[in-house]
């Protein structure tokens, strides 16, 4: 298994050899040494590849993930896992603003707390919690899965479209247009396929109060024009 | 002699004149600004406000036909493994499939290519017909993301990425439910029909020190391949000329309030930003005074129309340009043959600008099918070509009475201005004197 001491050797390097393993390569498992709040480690994967990275990072980990699977053991600055396409990422930490953001497809677990805007403008990605999430998460979020299993803060959820948002703990308050939604059995399926998935033992999906749009926004009404 | 009093005709206020009563009818029966496309059509001060001296005495004009002008420029030579080389200084600006229909994409793409030049993506991500057509893209990177993946971000040519546009500086967007085909829906990843707004801000980052991170990202992405230019709406030039250079950009996209938008309020479009000739010389200042001017390219967009314009922002110290609202108008945009039809709409050819309704008879800023018909995209893109050539010949032309061998030798020298404000903003002296009015700062 490869390794690549971030001390010692530069980020272009260790990214460049990520972006260049060809499928059916015997090194598909790398590790990564040192990162100490490296910006951008692992970004733009887009092969089956999977990446231990041992030690906190700076922004941007994992960006535009497409197929890795990325462990940080550690956490996580701003924008971990930012657009990302499909894969898996792992924060055994906590992750900074933004984690998550824009991402499209993948499964994003962060066994510590999030901060504020997770899941921001998420299109698809699927974000479990293990702890509390920060203020305006969910903004924008058009589709996609957020997990949270402790508190959420202010502005849940914000101007949401398609995205499903499943709280365990309290709420703070919520955005404008997000409601609290009936829990359908589909959704408890969804729910228990996710928490397994991520690990999580121990806690029932009929813990967890779904919140989702009001769709009250979908199209400009003046008459809204207040909650804007 | 009996007194007769003579006629007084009725006097309107210059204040409340006819557009501005209307306006306010408008929004009492409404209860809704006016939302619109394109850019600021109040008159300000521009390219208009300037000429070129020629040569005379102390310096010799070249042959017109016979000596060579150069036109080519090369875009992201500061970091980018492969910089981008352009026949000639003008681009086609940035806009999104979904604002325009597909075959005004693919035109703008074949008129481009033909042309040696770049066109750029919108917000809404890449088509394969526009990827397919454009020999050289300018994928942009906005707040909303809409389309955003890496796969294309490798197949671009640059990153362009977007803090704002000289139409709204500071503004998001809307593009209205009525243009949300399938297509551009699954393109999103809305459901069709809804309103998708555009967000002001991006989602992953704020400010200068964040944007330099962000840019190293795109270039770990991308192998530091491609160009990453970083485009700014015209509000505080110097300052955010700057940031962009100390962020990393290779290339600066500056775009004045007569840059062009696919939909905002129309308050927003006439009353926030800077006209683009006020722009030009802050930002070359800016650069200059970083020692990056022509190490960090600068181009050019709002307003320009004729190969004079570019001549201008050129000599001001630009190294290219980018259009927008000329380039759709060279393609067919609001073109008299459909005058019939834009009376039917409640305007007429020249004034259409409802770009966001989806109801354009010219086929261009649509996605109706029957009306994108309309368009032939091969006829086109060959009338974009023509006209980016005769922009090309008219530079050239007022570069050699410089007596310029490259039009990136024109200079500030060659210029002189009509009116104060325009001497001011463009810091050339008013014609016939030595005068350089508010010459010293910002």
């Amino acid at each position: 298994m490869p390794v690549i001491d971030l001390a010692t050797t530069p980020l272009r390097e260790l990214n460049k050899a990520l972006h260049n393993i060809q499928r059916g390569s015997n090194d598909l498992t790398y590790e990564v040494a040192n990162p100490r709040g490296s910006h951008a480690v692992a970004v733009g994967i887009d092969g089956p590849v999977s990446v231990d990275v041992n030690g906190s990072v700076g922004y941007y980990c994992a960006g535009m993930n497409d197929g890795g699977t990325i462990t940080v053991h550690g956490s996580a600055g701003p924008g971990v896992a930012q657009n990302m396409m499909s894969g898996t990422v792992v924060i055994e930490g906590d992750a900074s603003q933004y984690a998550g953001a824009t991402g499209r497809g993948g499964l994003l677990v962060i066994k510590g707390n999030a901060a504020s805007r997770c899941g921001i403008s998420m299109k698809g990605i699927d974000i479990v919690v293990h702890g509390n999430i920060g203020h305006m998460s969910a903004f924008m979020g058009q589709s996609g899965h957020l997990v949270v299993l402790g508190d959420a803060g202010d502005a849940l959820g914000d101007s949401l479209y398609e995205a499903k948002l499943f709280v365990r703990g309290t709420v703070k308050s919520l955005g404008a247009d997000c409601i609290e939604k009936e829990m359908r059995p589909e959704h408890l399926q969804k729910l228990a396929e996710l928490l397994e998935k991520a690990g999580v033992k121990d806690v029932r999906p009929e813990e967890f109060t779904r919140y989702g749009s009001a769709r009250k926004l979908y199209n400009f009404n003046i008459d809204n024009a207040d909650a804007y | 002699m009996s007194y007769h009093n003579p006629y007084t005709p009725p006097r309107k206020s210059a204040t409340f004149d006819d557009y501005t009563l209307a306006e306010i009818r408008r929004a009492a029966a409404t209860g809704i600004y006016d939302i619109r496309g394109a850019g600021t059509k109040r008159k300000v001060p521009h390219f208009d406000d300037l000429l070129f001296l020629g040569a005379s005495i102390s310096r010799y004009p070249l042959e017109g036909y016979r000596e060579k002008c150069d036109t080519s420029v090369v875009l992201g030579t500061r970091y980018a493994k492969k910089p981008i080389h352009l026949k000639i200084p003008i681009t086609i600006a940035g806009m999104s499939f979904g604002a325009l229909s597909g075959p005004a994409k693919e035109a703008l793409g074949r008129g481009a290519t033909i042309s040696g030049t770049s066109t750029t993506t919108g917000d809404g991500g890449m088509t394969d017909e526009e990827r397919g057509h454009s020999q050289t893209l300018v994928y942009q990177y906005l707040p909303s993301r809409y389309g955003m993946n890496p796969k294309d971000l490798r197949r671009a040519d640059a990153i362009e990425v977007v803090v704002g546009q000289g139409a709204k500086p500071g503004g998001g967007g809307m593009l209205l439910g009525q243009k949300i085909s399938d297509r551009v829906a699954n393109m999103r990843n809305l459901p069709k029909g809804i309103d998708q707004r555009s967000a002001c801000r991006h989602p992953d980052w704020t400010g200068p020190d964040d944007l330099e991170i962000k840019i190293l990202e795109l270039r770990e992405i991308t192998d530091w391949e491609k160009p990453i230019y970083v485009k700014v709406g015209g509000a505080r030039p110097y300052y955010d000329t700057a940031l962009a250079v100390k962020a990393g950009a290779d290339v600066v996209v500056l775009d004045g309030m007569q840059g062009g938008t696919a939909a905002t309020q129309d308050v927003f479009i006439e009353n926030v930003g800077m006209p683009t000739l006020a722009c030009i010389r802050p930002a070359v200042q800016a650069l200059q005074d970083l020692g990056m001017h022509r190490k960090v390219q600068l181009i050019v967009s709002g307003g320009i129309r004729s190969g004079a314009d570019v001549a201008k922002a050129l000599a001001l110290g630009a190294d290219a340009v980018a259009i927008g609202t000329a380039a759709l108008v060279a393609i067919g945009d609001n073109d008299p043959h459909w005058e019939e039809e834009y009376q039917k709409l409640g305007t007429t050819a020249g004034a259409y600008d409802d770009w966001h309704e989806g109801k354009d008879p010219a086929g261009i800023t649509t996605q109706d099918p029957e009306l994108m018909k309309r368009l032939d995209p091969i006829a086109a893109g060959r009338r974009l070509a023509n006209y980016l050539k005769v922009m090309t010949l008219e530079a050239q032309t007022i570069a050699r009475a410089c007596g310029k061998n490259h039009l990136h030798n024109l200079e500030p020298e060659d210029l002189c201005a009509l009116t104060m404000e325009a001497a001011a903003m463009a810091q050339v002296p008013l014609a016939g004197t030595n005068w350089y009015p508010g010459k010293g700062s910002f």
